[in-house]
């Protein structure tokens, strides 16, 4: 166990590595200014320029600005180009309702995925399976900027509150109700941004429960006489807990890039909507760190997602 | 009454691709799409090149009416008009070969890069292997919705611009494949009696390898259009699109997101082309996969 954690501590710092290299190359291989405000625009004086420069250090080989910025990030010195504030301090205000957004949604695309594959896998071939599976395609093909600009406008004409992140205006009279105002406030997006997920991981479960149900250990439960429902809850569907698991570290990166669009349209103000205001500024600083912040917690996810095969899988050995 | 079927028992096509082709015409969805996909090319295809011609067909894309502006869908605007009295069935027309060529020739971009990345990684294996593997992963964190917004973003939004770096983005999936297909392949005997007769890298991994790694690659390419036709969208309706005037479904909506409340018809008819669109592509290509998936034959 221990030797395995090292070891895949060791790989998680390479792809960090890499990571961090990734989030530097957005910035200093984008062909063309590298000024905000462009190169030639005459209401900026050299001064500013020259800041600017040495904000990015630019005026460096490229080795040493990628070290200097990466050590900027790191010790909280790089600052937004907006508003001077440290980056990592708008990151980290961020964070709590980027989680609940990013992990409410992932926990609806695993749940209800695991329920729709076994629905089709339990009748596979048959027609239920087969309007189960164009479903899960139209939930993959429907473009979730539209289906959230339709939901919202309709809630919000309904006088239904559901922007931001909790209600405006009503003073609630206990902990539970706040709790409750905030959880609403969640799911709405989230639900929308499950839509997608909740199909891919249907399809995920459907493909390993039919595999599963040929194999040798089924035939022997069906041979010995058991119903087919205990066959299939009790025997096959033990394994898939690993793709339930792999859903994890696929789904993440698509979830947190398609709340870029869901959380500005529900004025939801996790990393996305930060994100989406530091493009529409050219905020440099910004974009690199959250780039870079994002794919962190994917790895972070990716790792606690491979600690948990070993925890619920007999199977998988920890060397 | 008994009835018997004097359909003569056809010999099966010799090759793998022609039993792959019978074994796709017998998915009703699957054919239905394919044929949807051909006509959406064909509209694509058709309305671009009148556009070019000057031909306003059904009427001028780009053609404004202030004085019929934010009809409801009637006997001329049979899909209403915008706030600037833009017809928009023929906006809807016009933009559909941005979708189409931004899904094709990104998912061209994408795959160039992940076979060659995942056949060098997966005939050296090693190093090598690990190295690009390694690479591979580290981008597979990076939120790619959020990845491409940035690029296009600090790029600027032009067609060419949005089509590399979606591009450049998604080729990852393909890499793993063409990888996984390769550490197989290149333990099957005849790769080995390929090696055993002197034949070197490049000829086995062009006359061998890639060959047989095709069906799934083909599978992949025609998964990846919708994704891209879908990451256009968003940026377009994030304003970080194909720039106006020139039409595209997602700018349709960015434009109409205002006047929602007065004119739903600039909402929901480009929403459904391009569900459609990446509907009928998803579709053909699981049909596809259905298609292709020889684990029987190898065996």
């Amino acid at each position: 166990m221990a030797v395995f954690l090292i070891r895949r501590l060791l790989v998680s710092c390479v792809l960090l590595f890499f990571i961090s290299v990734i989030s530097f190359f957005i910035i200093t291989l984008t062909p063309g200014s590298p000024y905000p405000w462009g190169e030639l625009n005459p209401k900026i004086s050299e001064e500013v320029k020259r800041v600017f420069r040495e904000k990015f250090h630019l005026d460096r080989p490229l080795p040493e600005q990628y070290a200097l910025i990466m050590r900027d990030l790191f010790t909280g010195r790089l600052r937004s180009i907006k508003d001077e504030r440290p980056v990592l301090e708008k990151i980290a205000e961020r964070l709590p309702a980027t989680l609940a957004l990013n992990l409410g949604a992932l926990a609806l695309s695993l749940s209800f995925g695991l329920m729709l594959g076994i629905y089709g896998a339990r009748h596979a071939g048959r027609p239920p399976d087969m309007i189960t599976s164009v479903l899960a395609f139209v939930f993959i093909a429907l473009p979730g900027f539209w289906v959230s600009y339709l939901v919202a406008i309709g809630l919000v004409q309904a006088a239904v509150p559901i922007l931001g992140t909790h209600t405006i205006g009503v003073t609630f009279s206990n902990g539970a109700e706040v709790f409750l105002d905030r959880w609403w406030h969640v799911m709405m997006p989230a639900s929308i941004l499950a839509i997608g997920g909740i199909a891919v991981q249907s399809r995920f479960i459907r493909a390993s429960m039919i595999e599963t149900l040929r194999e040798d250990y089924i035939r022997t439960a069906r041979a010995k006489g058991l119903d087919e429902n205990t066959v299939f809850y009790h025997h096959a569907l033990r394994n898939s807990i690993r793709p339930l698991i792999t859903g994890i570290g696929m789904l993440l990166p698509a979830l947190i890039g398609g709340a870029v669009i869901i959380e500005n349209i529900f004025a939801y103000p996790g990393m996305g909507r930060l994100g989406y205001e530091a493009v529409l500024e050219r905020d440099y600083p910004t974009l690199v760190a959250l780039n870079f912040v994002t794919a962190a917690l994917v790895l972070l996810g990716n790792l606690l997602a491979d600690l948990l095969y070993a925890v619920v899988d007999p199977r998988v050995r920890l060397e | 009454m008994i009835t018997t079927t004097t359909e003569p028992l056809a010999l099966a096509p010799a090759t793998p691709s022609g039993r792959a082709w019978r074994r796709f015409r017998a998915n009703r969805i699957g054919v239905a799409a394919l044929v949807l996909v051909i006509l959406l090319a064909l509209v694509a295809l058709v309305f671009f090149v009148l556009d070019r011609l000057g031909i306003p067909f059904p009427m001028d894309p780009d053609m404004t009416n202030l004085e019929r502006k934010l009809l409801p869908p009637n006997s001329i605007n049979w899909l209403g008009t915008d706030n600037l009295g833009r017809d928009v069935l023929s906006r809807l027309l016009n933009g559909a070969y941005i979708s189409l060529t931004v899904g094709f020739i990104a998912v061209f971009v994408s795959l160039s890069i992940g076979v060659t990345v995942g056949a060098i990684a997966g005939y050296f294996g090693k190093w090598v292997d690990n190295l690009i593997m390694r690479v591979v992963d580290a981008i597979m964190c990076f939120p790619t919705f959020f990845l491409i917004l940035t690029a296009v973003a600090l790029l600027g939004p032009s067609i060419i611009n949005i089509i590399v770096v979606i591009g450049l983005v998604s080729w990852t999936g393909t890499a793993r494949l063409v990888r996984a297909e390769f550490l197989t392949l290149r333990e099957a005997p005849y790769v080995q009696a390929a090696r055993a007769l002197g034949q070197r890298g490049p000829k086995i991994i062009f006359r061998h390898l890639l060959p047989n790694a095709a069906a799934p690659i083909l599978v992949t390419a025609v998964l990846g259009v919708p994704e891209a036709i879908l990451a256009e969208a968003g940026l377009s309706f994030l304003g970080f699109g194909v720039q106006p005037p020139q039409a595209t479904w997602g700018n349709i909506i960015a434009d109409g997101k205002t006047y929602i409340l007065d004119a739903w018809w600039l909402i929901l008819f480009p929403g459904l082309a391009i569900l459609v669109a990446a509907l009928s592509f998803y579709l053909t290509g699981d049909a596809l996969r259905q298609a292709v998936e020889t684990r029987s034959e190898r065996q």
